[in-house]
């Protein structure tokens, strides 16, 4: 028997609503079970890759030195990179800091903002935490990026005709009722 | 320069009637004598003619000319366009920043002499050009430049820098300018004997029906760059019902490489002017407008005077030539650094006082246009055609030139050639044949009609220029076998770029990817599939813009992908998986790793 198409998926610098669009697929999810397996993703909770995988969905753009390591691997192990949803393909709404200083940025969120208790005045630092990067950049900014699938999220519809497509490494041809946002 | 007062500000208001379609002659004048319009300005003028601040800023920001801030008193626009590139500008935009202590845009400490860049200023066969508030200066040097800023040190009187004036009416006392004409080739046309009024003679003996039928035979189209038929537009005005009709001459000439406008608003104007005249008598019009770009202003004082010459002849005003109840009348409006504004429906909107936006289409202008009414925009040379073929009649004009195109067009040629200027030559003229008469040397590109047109390699050098094939508004760039399309292509990308009115995200955005797109390609960074990412981009910006300027501006992109295949091809390859070049891990974390006192662990 060939081998089953291999998906990875990963979210770096999204909310996770993309993740949630795709298990929105309801049931289809065993049909899509049936069709591929899944590598690295937030679904099986794999951490790394186990091999060489088809398709790699990132929910996201890269707001970090970790989200931009983690891409450069997605890119490396996957065939096919997708951009799924609006802030991986164009740095959706944590790109809206972009246009302040990241200085600025830290201080409003840690020190000045409304509410804020933080008597000692410290930004977090810990080694552990990444890096954050001057701006968010959107995925093909960072890495070639073959395929976008549009939304905030994707409905599941978009996703999983997407998917199904991929698989079988034929054109993405989505209805207008699944590009249509108002 | 003196500080705006009210009472100074509401004065130039008033001479203009406090006629809010007049704006862009209150803000020019704002800014001339105060040199800049201030928010406080704003509020003043917005109340003399009765509309929103917010109207008169949005005017203001709108056009190059125009400033919020103070400028100098002497502002100084270098010509960054291509030509002047090739000529040399960087070495001379770096002398005079170095002279002046200054960086490109900014104003001597003393508030003396500004130091900006500006697109095509009508002046590609003498480049490097500059404009010094409204004097020409031509052929610059490194040395020259220098020194005219030492000389304009000393006196800040930019019409002192003319020591020399050009041939033909750039002697005249009116312009006075160092300007060249650099007429290589007279024609038929053109650039011959001009009788004064014998044209319209002709002209009222046939009746307005009958002229539109000579110029509809003579198969006269648009000279300005789309080539429409000038009957057709016409006719259309002129069966639109309406108690007032407009007439407007498009002397915006702001296609980069384009200056042949300039050389017939100088040597042809009563040939023009009768051209409009005739053309508001068969379309039924009591008024034109002369769109003059504000780069021109130092045609203005003559244009004037010849427009006045022409009152006092009988030839303008009322009852021409003695025709009871024909009457037509001229004014200039003068544009402010906008090259939108060539667009039609952008000019109308200027000359209404107005952003340069254009408008949507239809409706066309011939059915409304200026203030509503019906108005047609013709080319200077679509004019001056119009009177020649008065004089000479319609079967004369149609038997020169090829196939659909009839008659002769008058090119601007610049570029790698030893005899850049104006040619007029038949419709129908090979390009192989322009490079022999200009000399080029060793010709390896020509653009042909400007960067809204077409790049062609030598494989094209024997097609014909005419709508048919090689159409052009003028413009005719030649680039010798070292320089690099798709780097021409970026270029242009800049002022396309800069001139977009900000209306359509694909224009407004859309060029900006597209740019960054070649940008990748040309540095070497790209891949194959970049050249099809910028073909898709090109197309998807050029079917899904308002305006010409956006169906146009991804052509020089296209134009050389498709003329220059190999050359992009092998630009470009297959890179290993990973980070693009184009991304630096490194410069994007500097920020934090200075904030935080510690080094990314990959970089
Ligand atoms: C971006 C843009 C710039 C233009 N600039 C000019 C110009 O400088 N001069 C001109 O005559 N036509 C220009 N045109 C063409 C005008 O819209 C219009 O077609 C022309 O003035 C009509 O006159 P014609 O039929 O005599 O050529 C421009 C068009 C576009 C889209
Ligand atoms: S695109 Fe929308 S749903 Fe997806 S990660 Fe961004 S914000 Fe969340
Ligand atoms: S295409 Fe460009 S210049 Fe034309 S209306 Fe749209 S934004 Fe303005
Ligand atoms: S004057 Fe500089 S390119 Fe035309």
């Amino acid at each position: 028997m060939t081998r089953k198409p291999r998906i990875a998926t990963v979210s770096l610098a999204g909310c996770f609503g993309c993740h949630m669009s795709l298990l929105d697929i309801d049931e289809r999810i065993l049909a899509l079970a049936e069709l591929v397996e899944f590598d690295r993703s937030p679904i099986n909770d794999f951490k790394e890759f186990d091999g060489r995988c088809d398709i790699g969905l990132i929910e996201g753009g890269c707001c970090n030195e970790e989200n931009v390591h983690v891409l450069e691997d997605f890119r490396k192990h996957c065939d096919l990179i997708v951009s799924l949803g609006d802030c991986a393909i164009n740095g959706g709404i944590p790109a809206m800091r972009n246009h302040v200083p990241l200085r600025e940025c830290l201080e409003e969120a840690y020190l000045r903002s409304p509410g804020v208790y933080n008597p000692g005045g410290v930004i977090p630092n810990a080694p552990e935490l990444p890096l954050l990067l001057h701006r968010v950049y959107p995925c093909h900014e960072v890495v070639k990026v073959d395929v976008v699938i549009p939304g905030c999220p994707p409905s599941a519809d978009a996703i999983f005709t997407s998917l199904l497509a991929l698989v079988k490494r034929e054109p993405v041809a989505l209805a207008y009722a699944n590009l249509k946002y108002d | 320069m003196a500080l705006a007062t009210a009472s100074g500000v509401e004065d130039i208001c008033r001479k203009l009637g406090n006629d809010r379609t007049r704006l862009m002659d209150i803000i020019i004048g704002v800014q001339r004598r105060y040199g800049c319009v201030t928010h406080d300005s704003m509020e003043v003028i917005a109340r003399a003619v009765g509309t929103e601040r917010v109207e008169v800023e949005s005017a203001v920001t709108f056009y190059s000319f125009l400033s919020v801030k103070p400028q100098g008193r002497v502002v100084i626009r270098l010509c960054n366009d291509l030509t002047d590139w090739m000529k040399g500008y960087d070495a001379v935009a770096d002398a005079m920043a170095k002279e002046l202590g200054v960086t490109m845009g900014e104003t001597t400490a003393d508030g003396a002499i500004t130091l900006a860049s500006t697109p095509c200023i009508g002046m590609s066969d003498q480049a490097p050009a500059a404009l010094v508030n409204d004097v020409v200066v031509t052929h610059l040097t490194p040395e020259r430049g220098r020194e005219m800023i030492r000389d304009l040190r000393r006196h800040l009187d930019p019409p002192q820098l003319v020591t020399m004036v050009g041939d033909g009416n750039n002697a005249h006392p009116l312009v006075h300018a160092m300007v060249r004409n650099n007429i290589r080739r007279r024609g038929p046309v053109h650039f011959r004997d001009f009788e004064s009024g014998k044209a319209l003679t002709n002209a009222l003996a046939l009746g307005p029906e009958a002229v539109i039928k000579q110029i509809t035979d003579a198969r006269l189209r648009g000279r300005g760059g789309a080539g429409f038929p000038a009957g057709v537009k016409w006719a259309s005005a002129r069966a639109t019902a309406a108690p007032r009709r407009w007439m407007i001459c498009n002397a915006d000439e702001g296609e980069p490489g384009t200056f042949k406008d300039r050389v017939l608003l100088t040597e042809c104007p009563h040939q023009m002017i009768e051209g409009m005249t005739i053309a508001g008598y068969a379309v039924g019009c009591e008024q034109g407008i002369v769109y003059l770009r504000g780069e021109y202003r130092y045609l203005l004082a003559f244009l004037e005077h010849i427009l006045q010459e022409r009152r006092d002849q009988g030839l303008l005003g009322r009852d021409i030539l003695g025709r009871k109840g024909f009457n037509f009348d001229i004014r200039i409006q003068l544009g402010a650094g906008a090259y939108i504004c060539g667009e039609e429906t952008a000019l109308i909107s200027s000359c209404e006082g107005l952003r340069g936006d254009p408008k949507n289409r239809p409706p066309f202008p011939s059915q409304s246009g200026y203030l509503g009414d019906p108005t047609v925009v013709n080319n200077v040379e679509t004019f001056c055609a119009t009177s020649r073929i008065m004089l000479e009649g319609a079967a004369w004009f149609a038997a020169m030139g090829s196939g659909r195109t009839t008659g002769t067009k008058v090119l601007s040629i610049a570029g790698d050639c030893r005899k850049p200027g104006v040619y007029e030559v038949p419709f129908g003229i090979t390009p192989r044949e322009l490079l022999e008469a200009a000399e080029a040397d060793n010709p390896g590109a020509m653009l042909i009609g400007g960067p809204c047109r077409q790049m062609i390699g030598p494989d094209r050098f024997g097609g014909r220029i005419c709508y048919d094939d090689l159409a052009t508004g003028g413009s005719i760039i030649i680039f010798n076998r070292a320089r690099n399309q798709l780097e021409i292509a970026e270029r242009y990308l800049d002022f396309f770029i800069d001139e977009s009115c900000g209306h359509c995200t694909p224009c407004r955005v859309g060029l900006v990817l597209l740019k960054k797109a070649v940008h990748k390609v040309v540095s070497g960074a790209g891949e194959p599939v970049d050249l099809d990412a910028m073909r898709a981009l090109s197309h998807f910006i050029s079917q899904t813009s308002r305006c010409g300027l956006g169906q146009a501006a991804s052509n020089p992109v296209l134009g050389a992908l498709e003329n220059f295949t190999a050359l992009y091809e092998g630009l470009v390859a297959e890179r290993k998986p990973g980070l693009l070049s184009t991304f630096d891990l490194s410069s994007a974390v500097v920020d934090a790793e200075l904030r935080v006192g510690r080094q990314s662990r990959y970089v």
